[in-house]
Order: structure tokens, then C-alpha cells, then sequence
């Protein structure tokens, strides 16, 4: 067998093919009332530490800071505010989803009136002077819901 | 507190964007072989290994296992640890307490990354929740793009804040051999001139505003290795060795939506708690040189504030002043930083290796100070807002 040099090494690699892993995760009774609300009654709930006040949009079981445990329900709007924003320029095919949005699209995390914490979501505009910190936002939801947070369309803009 | 520990070697790989020429456990070897150099010692001094990787990126697990010909740990106790763009400076971390703990004398850490092998996106993403953040996932970009775009409607912050700090990292890599990027257009000009070349440029694709492609990180493969040994020893291997003054680290994120986007809070308190355990009362004046984990350009402006090197607000006075520049009073990333070189697993320990070098004085054409570094302050952060800092001092700690 012929000894190649240095520069004729051949450097191979080899791929993974369409390998692919399932999974199906447990959402948990908290998560599971919130999706359960959006798909039946396009409506969103938050939970309240009975500690600090602060309330979780989605709901959870334990509020983080106090560690303790959470179990008031309360309702919380369907329009809010953009806490922070972005127009993203950038395509990219999302490898869970194996959806590519086109872009430009608008993306913010938004504080729906009632809630605390920020909920990311696309947004239904790519006009940098409209998509902005403190713009008024309301939730759109799909026609055909399943339990998933992909029930919500998206979030359009409140003139 | 556990025994005093410092850092006696420290070795890197070149970083590169592909590194075919090797496989993991080879280009471990490459990192550990240097380390071992450094410090003057074989294999069989190490007592103790902790290895690290973000998993998901060569979608392999048990590293610990199967990179033990590459990181020299045959029938030696070794623990993986992962914890995303932190890692490399977690491994540093555990390789401190592993030595503090007084178990073992001499220990060998080590991150590493083949970003190559896959796709960015979809390791990163695999680090956000499935049922609430994946199925509108914004890139890793949106996160980045939302936080400087609330510091700049926050402070009167512009692009050029920006890209000045994306000059500043890039000019720095210059000196740097090993790192990855070398921008080397950059020499013949002037900083004003190629900030606004930078932000006016058809070319440096806009990605989500205000990020640009020159704000943001390369993806990087490469590996880095350090040895910690306890204060029974260190002076025996290494004449000027790098003291580990202190070192906190802070989690505090569930979901990216729970996240205070105005502050950095964090990194904010594992900073305290680091100036107060080394009783350090003025940051600014009192550390020598920084390598921060900065993986985008408006981080090296917002995150100052964070640590407290400066006020609010304040962060792009503190870099267009040119105090972090390499004469200035606090140079930042010497090494040319996380947005010259970001092999995710190495990265961490590069800042951390990288401030030992300086206060090692081994920096070579990097060095700061002329050699005469007191403290070298280092960080690692995360995509999912979690901090590690580490101190590094001269002196022995008391």
C-alpha cells in the first residue's frame, strides 16, 4: 500500500442521514389549563404567587423566587403591551418545527395586561416605526386549534 | 474557604471554522498536550479530569467516556459538565472546587467544540423549552436583537456604539494566533473609518436591527485546556502562577419570557459577590485587564454597566474614551473575545485561560500592563442568562 504524504490525506466525514428522534413531553396540569383555554375558549390564564403577587403567563406550579407553591388562577387579557422587540431579517428553517417564517417578520416578547412575566410571539408587521417598545398588541388565534401555542396565530398591532 | 487554588498551564487549540483534520478526541489531545507543556508536567500528574461540551452540537453524548484517549483520562475520575455557552467557564468552575475541596492537587479541565458538525440553530434551539418557546423560536438572534434594541430606546445608544465594539474585539484578535477570526483589512484603517464602513456596508448582511453579521460571533471549532493545582504545590510548577481570587456563578431563567431585559441581573450579582469577596470597591480603577464573554457587540457596552464598571448609560463613553482598548486603563478582550473565536464549549475556558496568561505574563504579543497584571477579571455567559465569573489574582490570596 502506497504511504500517501501530508498534503494527499484525504479527509473524509461522514453524515447523520435524515436521522430524526421523536419525543412527546408532558405539559403538566398547569400548562395543560392554559392550552386547554386558548384551543376552547380563545382565552389566556395566568397563575398568582400567593407570596410576591407576581403572576406567570404560562401558569406553573411553583413561582421561582418564593418557591412556593402557586394555585390562583386568574384571567388575563388577550392585549398587551411590546416589551421588547426586533424585526428579524435573518431566515432560518426551525429544526423543531421544520418551518421557515419569511422574513422580514416582526418578533416581540409581550406583557399582556394582567400577566408579569413576557410572552414571545410573532408579530403581524415589519414596520420598525410601529413595532416598537410600549406598542398596544392583541392576540389572533388560528381557526383550527389543537392545544399547542401554535393555536395563536400571531399578535397584531392596536392602532 | 477550602484550600487556594491557581492555574499552573494553559493551553488552546488554533480555532478555525472546520477543523477536518481531526476528530473530538484529537483535537482534545491538541488542547491538553499544550496544557501539559505549559506547565511542565505529563499525564500521569493529573489526579482528577472535567470535560465539557455542548452536547447538541456534535449530537454525542457521554463525551467523558469516549474522549478518554484525546483528554488522557484512562482509569482516571473524570466528570462531564455541560451548561450551554457557559461551559467552558462552569468546567473552570468545578476544576477550582475540585482542588479547593483538598482531594486533589492537580486538575486537568478542558472544553471543546466541533461547531462544524452541525447545524447552530438546531443544537441551540434544543436548549429552549418545546412546548413554550420552540414552536415561535426567534434564533438565537431575536434574543440578542430585543436586548440591544431596549438598551439603545433605554440610553441614547446608536449603531456606531455598536460596531465600535466589534472593531475593538476584531483588532485585538490581530495579535492573537491562535483565534479564529483575523480581520486583517482592519490594519489599514481607522477605528471611525471602519465603524462607518461597518454600519453603512451593503455587505454586512442586517440580520434583525440594530445586529448586523459584524456584531455578531463566528461558530468556531477549537479546544482549550487548563490545570489547577492546589497552593501545597502551584508555586513548584509555575513560578508566576494565576490565583483564583474568587469565583460566583447566578441562574435565574425558567422561560425567555421571566427575563428583565433592562438589566443583566445575573451577571450583575455574581460580580458583586466576586468584588466583595476580594474586597474590591472600584472595579474600574482596580482591574487590570478583562475577558469577558461578549458574544455580540452591544453586550460589550450594556454588560460593563452590569458588572459595574461603569453607571448606567454609560458603557459607550467607557469604549469610544478608548480605556478598553489594549493601552487604555481597563482593556477588555485581549484575545480578540467571544466574537473572534466561539468554539461553545472551549469559550468559556478561554477567557478564564486567557486572563491567566496575563497575569502569568505569558500573553505573548496580547499581553497588556507590560506583564504587571494584579487582577484579570473573566466571564462566561449563556444564551439562557445564566453567569459565571471568575477573579484572578498575582497574589496569593490571604
Amino acid at each position: 500500500m502506497t504511504q500517501k504524504s501530508e498534503q494527499q490525506q484525504e479527509l473524509l466525514t461522514v453524515n447523520s442521514g435524515e436521522a430524526f428522534q421523536p419525543f412527546e413531553w408532558s405539559v403538566g396540569k398547569y400548562g395543560s389549563k392554559f392550552l386547554a383555554e386558548i384551543r376552547d375558549n380563545q382565552k389566556f390564564i395566568g397563575i398568582k404567587c400567593p407570596k410576591c403577587g407576581r403572576v406567570y403567563v404560562p401558569p406553573r406550579k411553583v413561582c421561582g423566587r418564593c418557591y412556593v407553591e402557586m394555585d390562583e388562577f386568574v384571567p388575563v387579557s388577550t392585549e398587551g403591551e411590546i416589551g421588547v422587540c426586533a424585526i428579524i431579517q435573518f431566515g432560518f428553517i426551525d429544526p423543531s418545527t421544520g418551518h421557515q417564517e419569511p422574513v422580514p417578520y416582526g418578533y416581540a416578547f409581550i406583557k399582556l395586561d394582567g400577566a408579569d412575566t413576557f410572552l414571545p410571539y410573532y408579530i403581524d408587521s415589519t414596520d420598525p416605526e410601529k413595532v416598537k417598545v410600549g406598542a398596544r398588541v392583541k392576540a389572533v388565534f388560528e381557526e383550527k386549534r389543537t392545544g399547542t401555542m401554535l393555536d395563536i396565530k400571531h399578535f397584531v398591532l392596536l392602532d | 474557604m477550602g484550600k487556594r487554588v491557581a492555574i499552573v498551564g494553559f493551553g488552546q487549540t488554533y480555532q478555525r471554522s472546520s477543523r477536518k483534520d481531526v476528530n473530538g478526541p484529537e483535537l482534545i489531545n491538541e488542547a491538553v498536550r499544550a496544557a501539559l507543556e505549559d506547565a511542565g508536567l505529563t499525564i500521569k500528574d493529573i489526579d482528577a479530569i472535567v470535560i465539557g461540551n455542548m452536547d447538541h452540537f456534535e449530537g454525542v453524548n457521554y463525551v467523558d467516556s469516549w474522549s478518554v484517549e484525546g483528554s488522557g483520562g484512562v482509569m482516571k475520575p473524570i466528570f462531564k459538565l455541560t451548561t450551554g455557552g457557559t461551559t467552558g467557564s462552569t468546567v473552570a468552575m468545578a476544576g477550582y472546587y475540585h482542588v479547593a475541596s483538598g482531594m486533589f492537587d492537580r486538575v486537568l479541565v478542558i472544553g471543546w467544540e466541533k461547531n462544524s458538525e452541525s447545524d447552530t440553530t438546531g443544537a441551540i434551539v434544543t436548549a429552549f423549552n418545546p412546548v413554550w418557546e420552540r414552536p415561535r423560536f426567534g434564533g438565537a438572534i431575536a434574543g440578542l436583537a430585543v436586548e440591544a434594541s431596549k438598551y439603545m430606546h433605554n440610553y441614547k445608544v446608536t449603531e456606531r456604539d455598536g460596531a465600535r465594539v466589534a472593531v475593538r474585539e476584531r483588532l485585538h484578535a490581530l495579535n492573537n494566533p491562535y483565534t479564529h477570526l483575523h480581520q486583517e483589512w482592519m490594519k489599514s484603517m481607522e477605528i471611525e473609518q471602519i465603524v462607518d464602513l461597518l454600519i453603512t456596508s451593503e455587505e454586512n448582511q442586517m440580520l434583525a436591527y440594530p445586529l448586523r453579521m459584524s456584531d455578531m460571533c463566528p461558530r468556531t471549532d477549537g479546544a482549550a485546556a487548563a490545570i489547577f493545582a492546589s497552593e501545597d504545590i502551584a508555586e513548584k510548577i509555575a513560578p508566576k502562577p494565576a490565583w483564583v481570587v474568587s469565583t460566583h456563578n447566578r441562574h435565574n431563567y425558567a422561560l425567555l419570557g421571566d427575563i428583565d431585559w433592562d438589566s443583566n441581573d445575573t451577571l450583575e450579582s455574581a460580580s458583586k459577590a466576586v468584588f466583595k469577596d476580594a474586597g474590591i470597591k472600584e472595579p474600574f480603577k482596580e482591574i487590570d485587564v478583562c475577558e469577558l464573554y461578549l458574544p455580540y457587540s452591544y453586550a460589550g457596552l450594556k454588560w460593563m454597566e452590569s458588572i459595574g464598571f461603569c453607571g448606567p448609560g454609560e458603557g459607550p463613553k467607557l469604549v469610544w474614551d478608548g480605556h478598553t482598548d489594549m493601552d487604555g486603563e481597563l482593556p477588555v478582550n485581549p484575545s480578540g473575545g467571544v466574537m473572534s473565536s466561539n468554539p461553545i464549549g472551549a469559550t468559556g475556558l478561554l477567557r478564564v485561560g486567557e486572563g491567566a496568561l496575563q497575569v502569568m505574563g505569558k500573553a505573548g504579543d496580547r499581553q497588556v500592563k507590560g506583564g504587571d497584571v494584579k487582577y484579570a477579571f473573566t466571564t462566561g455567559f449563556g444564551g439562557c442568562n445564566w453567569a459565571d465569573v471568575m477573579l484572578l489574582g498575582k497574589k496569593k490570596p490571604s
